[in-house]
């Protein structure tokens, strides 16, 4: 395997994920890195950096720190930097060179907390997966740490929503938009992993009747939260007529049944592809075959695609494979970057991703879930 | 508008009177912080100044992240590639298979064959002993008719020999190839801006009837290749020293360094030894002195007690910067820098017995988060990190000195300053740009 990309980009990664799904929740989150890591995500992943204040570091890793295993430095640091500005947690998230020298994530983790009071994480995230697996791991610690064990369910129909960063949707109100899907459909809103929400109101998820599960990045986390609560899951986004009509009818069979839902069409066909993380891609598959009356194909770069994927989707990471599989298609939906090498007979149909192309294309991202029909128009 | 929901109640400042400060490490080190302001240059936009270069990343993914976008935001992705370095790669031991057969895989596939081709590889390569010597030897035999530069990213290394930067600038010349010197051809070298077409410099080459080579006026491949003719190489970016000692090793030429600079003596000391070196009369500095003295009082009247913050972004300079003006009588309250290059030790001592109550910030320390100013402020900004640290649209948009040089660089300074007092900015949108001025080299 050649691993390469002779034009196209790279998906944000797992170290950035982390950041990205603690951002918002008030605690000191240091990527363990030499240099360049925390500008990357600040400058390219993090539309939020400027106007909302968040502490996301980077340690500074230095050779001799690294080939002397000098985790002290780092310890202290951090130590200090608590004393300072008092965070409500503190997370450690790894990149490769700490991968190498077999940095031990959960002990240091274990130090700092022992050394502060304040509850810490050690992420051993590797810098060479995608953000689809660090945002997973981040908001799973969520849900087994903060989400109060003693919560009651709530008396009226509750739910939880997981999955949600910029990466998968930008700062385009998508979090809100859910919301008001979910409460027209009956249900209140406890709790938005991880944007609009507080760590407090994280910590009230165990009385929510179902959690329902928006992108990959949450599945960890409703697993979690199902263990801990007995919390169902719903898996999909709520885009267009009848997909919103499916999804608000798994939504209540879970809360009435306690059995987990996946609402996904699978319709013939495969003239459209659409590239992107699972759950996103698949529910605008789901979204456009019910508009269109034939299938609509998928195919994933990312993590988190194990069991959501039908028998026709794929799974792909690299440009050849990804490029063969576009020659297929008649139709690509895709993030501008990938334009390069869509063949010319092929249609494609711009849907940036700031997991994909960073900011470059963050005024042009949609809220499909508001603004699917007009999308549609733009395929179909 | 996104509200704040995670802020401290209170940060103690870090700022700390320059009375007080130590050299060279003013601050302690610690959780390092980045700021939204971007227009310096990395490593992607220097390597793309050599004409019809073609770059390849050999990296992780989040490491192949940044650069990628940079690429991407710069219109320049189809002069840019990647290998990627997965967790199998350094379980295996195949670090060296994976870059050859990745980057000859890029080669083959790319529409046009580049004359050169910039490999950079990274902390894992430089961690897991990777023979460099033999993945370069692999790819001249495999593709004679390109020319390869080893390039690095490899940021772990800043504290250890040379710094990222030295070494980015030494590597945008190695495709360089020796050639007979022609009398009379200078290349004014490891700088990302072009210089001004009249900073001190380029007027007493042109004067004296040189012929320049500059890597931002090179517009193909060829012309790149002609610098080697050059009698002479000189440098005015402290980072590009080294990389001008190694030129003038390898090819021949004499390296001359004239230091940016806003003092009157240096400036002075500097372009008279160039014109020793290249054996030229020595400029005449008649009137300068009184000229920026001029200058200073026009600016003065102006901006009078308006206070003024300088950040080392603007350029290698900003505690010499911070001399001039405060001698002068300007309210200059802040400079963000966070170590004092050795080039600036006799500023700092002169500021520190002089101008003691002169406060200095990190732009890096974890507080900084937490420390930008608020609420608008009408502050002089001469910098993008002191634009956004003091919340001010009134500021001067330049980095890395901006291609200025002598009593030019104090002249231009000052009338941007003017500038930005009567003018403001978007300094919100501007300052996140990446490499500020690149917009030429990506052709």
């Amino acid at each position: 395997m050649k691993q390469t990309s002779r034009i196209i980009s790279t998906y944000s990664a797992d170290v950035f994920g982390v950041c990205s799904a603690l951002f918002e929740l008030g605690g000191i989150i240091i990527m363990h890195d030499a240099s360049g890591c925390n500008s990357t995500y600040t400058t390219h992943d993090e539309p939020r950096w400027y106007d909302m204040e968040s502490m996301v570091y980077i340690s500074g890793l230095s050779e001799m720190e690294a080939i002397m295993g000098d985790d002290e430095k780092l310890i202290g640091d951090i130590v200090a930097a608590a004393e300072d500005l008092h965070p409500r947690f503190i997370a450690v998230a790894g990149t490769p060179i700490p991968t190498m020298t077999g940095f031990d994530f959960e002990a240091v983790a274990a130090l700092i907390e022992e050394r502060t009071g304040i509850p810490a994480f050690g992420f051993n995230t590797t810098g060479m997966k995608t953000y689809v697996h660090g945002a997973s791991m981040a908001l799973e610690a969520v849900a087994r740490r903060f989400a109060d064990r003693n919560v009651q369910k709530t008396s009226d129909l509750t739910a939880n929503i997981l999955g949600l960063t910029p990466l998968d949707f930008s700062v385009t109100g998508t979090e809100h938009s859910v919301t008001d899907f979910l409460e027209e459909s009956g249900f209140r809103v406890l709790s938005r992993w991880a944007m609009g929400s507080s760590l407090e109101d994280l910590s009230q998820a165990g009385g929510a009747h179902v959690n329902l599960v928006v992108s990959s990045t949450g599945l960890s986390a409703a697993k979690a939260l199902q263990e801990r609560f007995g919390t169902p899951y719903v898996v999909g986004l709520p885009i267009g007529k009848i997909q919103k009509e499916h999804l608000r009818e798994a939504l209540h069979t879970a809360a009435s049944t306690g059995e987990n839902q996946y609402p996904v069409s699978d319709l013939p066909g495969e003239d459209i592809l659409v590239i992107g993380e699972a759950v996103t891609s698949l529910a605008l598959a789901s979204a456009l075959e019910y508009s269109a009356g034939q299938g609509v194909r998928v195919l994933c770069p990312t993590e988190g695609s194990e069991g959501l994927l039908r028998s026709r989707d794929l799974r792909a990471q690299y440009e050849e494979e990804i490029e063969e599989a576009m020659r297929e298609a008649k139709t690509v939906i895709a993030d501008p970057l990938y334009r390069p090498i869509c063949p010319d007979h092929v249609k494609f149909v711009e849907l940036p991703t700031e997991a994909f192309s960073g900011r470059i294309y963050r005024e042009r991202i949609p809220n499909l879930v508001t603004g699917f029909d007009a999308f549609a128009k733009e395929v179909l | 508008m996104l509200k704040r929901v995670t802020a401290p109640k209170e940060v103690a400042s870090v700022g700390i009177p320059i009375g007080k400060a130590s050299f060279p490490s003013p601050f302690v080190s610690g959780l390092e912080y980045a700021s939204p302001a971007r227009g310096t240059w990395n490593i992607v936009h220097t390597g793309m100044l050599i004409p019809e270069a073609h770059e390849i990343f050999v990296c992780a993914a989040s490491c192949l992240r940044g650069v990628v976008l940079t690429a991407a935001e710069m219109g320049a992705a189809h002069r840019f590639s990647t290998v990627e370095v997965r967790e199998r790669n350094l379980l295996d031991g195949d670090m060296e298979e994976l870059v050859i057969e990745g980057v000859a895989d890029i080669i083959e596939r790319l529409p046009k064959r580049p004359p050169v081709v910039l490999v950079y590889t990274s902390c894992v390569h430089h961690f897991a002993g990777c023979d460099l010597d033999m993945i370069y030897e692999e790819l001249r035999c495999r593709f004679p008719d390109i020319d390869f530069a080893d390039c690095y990213m490899n940021p772990i290394m800043r504290k250890s020999g040379m710094t990222p930067d030295q070494l980015m600038r030494s590597r945008l010349y190695m495709p360089l190839k020796q050639r007979p010197i022609r009398k009379g051809a200078v290349a004014l070298i490891g700088s990302d801006l072009p210089n001004e077409k009249d900073n001190d410099l380029v007027r007493l080459l042109t004067e004296n009837g040189f012929k320049i080579h500059e890597i931002t006026a090179c517009r193909n491949y060829e012309e790149y290749q002609e610098m080697a003719e050059s009698e002479f190489y000189i440098s005015t970016y402290p980072a590009a020293v080294p990389g001008g000692d190694m030129l003038s090793q390898r090819l021949g030429g004499t390296h001359v360094y004239v230091p940016f600079s806003f003092d009157c003596d240096e400036i002075e000391r500097g372009l008279s030894r160039l014109a020793e070196v290249l054996n030229i009369p020595a400029p005449d500095f008649t009137g300068k002195r009184e000229d920026v003295q001029q200058a200073l009082k026009e600016t003065l009247a102006l901006v009078g007690n308006a206070p003024i913050a300088i950040d080392y972004t603007y350029s290698p300079r900003p505690l010499g910067l911070a001399k001039l003006l405060l001698d002068a009588g300007f309210n200059v309250q802040k400079v963000y820098l966070d170590v004092v290059t050795g080039e600036e030790k006799q500023a700092f001592e002169y500021l520190k017995s002089n101008h003691p109550a002169l406060m200095l910030y990190p732009t890096v320390h974890a507080s900084m988060r937490f420390l930008a100013e608020k609420e608008p402020t009408d502050v002089l900004a001469i910098g993008q990190k002191a634009a956004h640290f003091n919340n001010t649209n009134h500021f001067v948009n330049v980095v890395e000195g901006g291609g200025m040089l002598g009593y030019q660089a104090i002249f231009r300074t000052l009338a941007l300053m003017q500038e930005a007092y009567r003018e403001e900015k978007d300094m919100r949108d501007l300052i996140q740009i990446k490499g500020m001025g690149c917009g030429g080299c990506c052709g």
